[in-house]
């Protein structure tokens, strides 16, 4: 494997990263533009400011709602258009400018790939093979995304999952050190998407890094080692899983007996309740759980459906992407 | 292995080699529409008076055949292909790999430039064989026509798809390149049979000095300074287009 003393640890070091969107909707690509303040140009800024890094043989995931900035920021990572603000190095390098160094180490799978309709599935994996350093035989390339039965079929014919899995066949293609998956999985039953993430952990375990975008929680949950939060072209978190959701207050819930009123709760367990229902916020689940079983079982009462759970990646992300939570960082 | 830049421009003219012989409509106007073309322009052409400048209807016809396939074939063709691939974010997806810009570009004109090329040789060699013209007199000016004029045309190609939104409307946004070549860069109506200054307006655009190339290298009559204009040109031709590419040139669509 090819590796850098300089990336050795950083595979990507993004600093201040701004991206503006001219307001023709064309692309601006002019590099370190006098002035980036949002007021003083026309047009829309979609990421503003983003400093993050990624270790070699991470998995980074980003995360936030529609239009937070995601796609736009890989897209520099990628190479794909230049910032208008702050710095990228990837490899190394600079992923626009030094291009032809970068491409043959990384492997890219866009939100939306595009491949001519009327070519097969071989025929399009041939294409680009001739277009890889190090290709992989175009058959196993097939057989790791489970397409080999499909491979004499016309692209317009396939599945919105079998494209993307044919997408994914291509990112991996060249055996890449560093690998981008645009919401790989968006489109895939729930079967497909299981073997998708088997793939992306078995290719991780192999030591390839890989920076992921997704809007499914449980996908980032499952697979990241670190992530970061988006909102409006800024991270607002970031970290590792646990360390996201540690954050974030438990949660408890039971419905009230009906021989119970609600003021006869214990105090010191601040509540809220919905008619039966009651929900308890708290940063100390096992002391607030304590003292509510202790409760019931002085007053022998059964707190149906009770379910007492700490901060998920879902209730962080509601939280801290729709921007009810104070920002984490800037 | 290692990819470079023969073995992706082959793997990207391939695929659309295969891609332009599956579109059915695309194929007939690269195989069929030059040939049909330069037989109807060889009728209008017979009823001029070219006497006076002392060449045929035949002879004016199949070395202005010569630009008309280069417009027909390369540039008519190009430009729904590359709006096309466009669309269907192919050129974006192909941008995230190994090739360059100018390779994609390349590599998707590939296809017609062989075309063309094969067609300009199969009328070389029927002017010659059949139609009782002289074999071309000087054939390296032919090949520097074809080597300023397929660039010119693949440029302008591209150039073109910035204002073509789709596929269908490229018949639309075509048609003025063509015809002003066709009326005016000598394809059928040599500039030696129109007023003065016409022709001198007509030199400067964009296919003539191609086409002159193509007439002169075959039928004779170049000399060093025309053929030095010509060049020039062409040249400045080309670095325009080649200069707007770069900087209007869209690699996905509009949202």
């Amino acid at each position: 494997m090819r590796t850098d003393t300089a990336t050795d640890r950083h595979v990507i070091e993004a600093t201040a990263l701004r991206r503006r969107y001219r307001a023709s909707g064309s692309k601006a690509t002019k590099r370190n533009s006098a002035n980036t303040s949002p007021t003083a140009t026309r047009g829309f800024e979609a990421v503003r400011g983003v400093s993050f890094t990624v270790a070699r043989g991470e998995l980074f995931a980003l995360l936030g709602t529609n239009g937070a900035g995601k796609t736009s920021t890989v897209e520099l990572l990628e190479g794909l258009a230049a910032p208008s603000g702050g710095q990228v190095r990837v490899l190394g390098h600079d992923p626009y400018l030094d291009r032809a160094a970068v491409r043959p180490r990384i492997g890219v799978m866009l939100q939306e790939g595009g491949f001519p309709s009327d070519l097969t599935v071989r025929e399009t994996v041939r294409m680009w093979a001739g277009c890889t350093t190090d290709a992989r035989p175009a058959a196993e390339a097939l057989e790791m995304v489970g397409l080999t039965g499909r491979a004499e079929v016309r692209v317009k014919m396939l599945s919105g999952g079998e494209r993307r899995r044919l997408d994914l066949a291509l990112a991996l293609l060249g055996n890449p050190e560093l690998l981008f998956l645009d919401e790989p999985t968006t489109g895939l039953d729930a079967e497909v998407r299981r073997e998708t993430w088997e793939l992306v952990r078995h290719l991780r375990d192999q030591g390839t890094t890989i920076v992921l975008t997704t809007h499914y929680l449980d996908e980032a949950e499952a697979l990241a080692d670190r992530l970061a939060i988006m909102r409006r072209g800024r991270i607002v978190a970031s970290g590792t899983p646990a360390e996201v959701t540690a954050a974030r207050p438990a949660r408890i819930r039971f419905e009230l007996p009906p021989a119970v009123s609600a003021g006869e709760l214990p105090l010191s367990v601040p509540a809220a309740v919905h008619g039966r229902r009651v929900e308890v916020r708290t940063e100390r689940l096992q002391e607030a759980l304590t003292e509510l079983l202790l409760w019931a079982r002085d007053k022998q009462l059964e707190l149906v459906g009770l379910d007492a759970r700490s901060a998920s990646l879902e209730e962080a992300f509601l939280d801290i992407a729709t921007g009810e939570g104070e920002e984490l960082a800037a | 292995m290692r990819t470079t830049r023969m073995r992706r421009l082959a793997a990207l003219g391939r695929a659309e080699a295969t891609l332009l012989w599956r579109n059915r409509s695309a194929a007939f106007m690269a195989l069929a529409m030059p040939l049909i073309m330069i037989y109807a322009m060889h009728s209008t052409t017979a009823r001029m008076h070219l006497g006076k400048i002392g060449m045929t209807a035949t002879a004016v016809s199949v070395t202005g055949g010569i630009g008309m396939i280069l417009v027909l074939v390369v540039y008519a063709n190009l430009v729904p292909a590359y709006v096309t691939r466009r669309e269907q974010l192919v050129l974006k997806r192909l941008r995230t790999g190994e090739p360059t810009d100018l390779e994609i570009l390349t590599g998707t004109a590939l296809p017609a430039v062989v075309v063309a090329l094969a067609q300009c040789a199969a009328l070389v060699v029927a002017g010659t064989a059949v139609l009782d013209l002289s074999a071309p007199q000087r054939p390296e000016l032919l090949l520097l026509g074809a080597a300023l004029g397929i660039p010119l045309m693949v440029a302008c190609a591209a150039v073109t798809t910035v204002v073509t939104r789709s596929a269908e409307v490229a018949q639309l946004t075509t048609m003025p390149l063509w015809m002003i070549t066709l009326a005016g860069s000598g394809l059928f109506v040599p500039l030696e049979i129109m007023p003065h200054q016409l022709a001198d307006v007509c030199r400067l655009l964009p296919m003539t000095p191609v086409v002159d190339l193509f007439r002169t290298g075959w039928l004779g009559g170049a000399d060093a300074m025309r053929v030095v204009r010509d060049v020039l040109t062409a040249g400045v031709w080309l670095g325009v287009a080649g200069w707007a590419v770069r900087r209007w040139f869209r690699w996905e669509p509009r949202r």
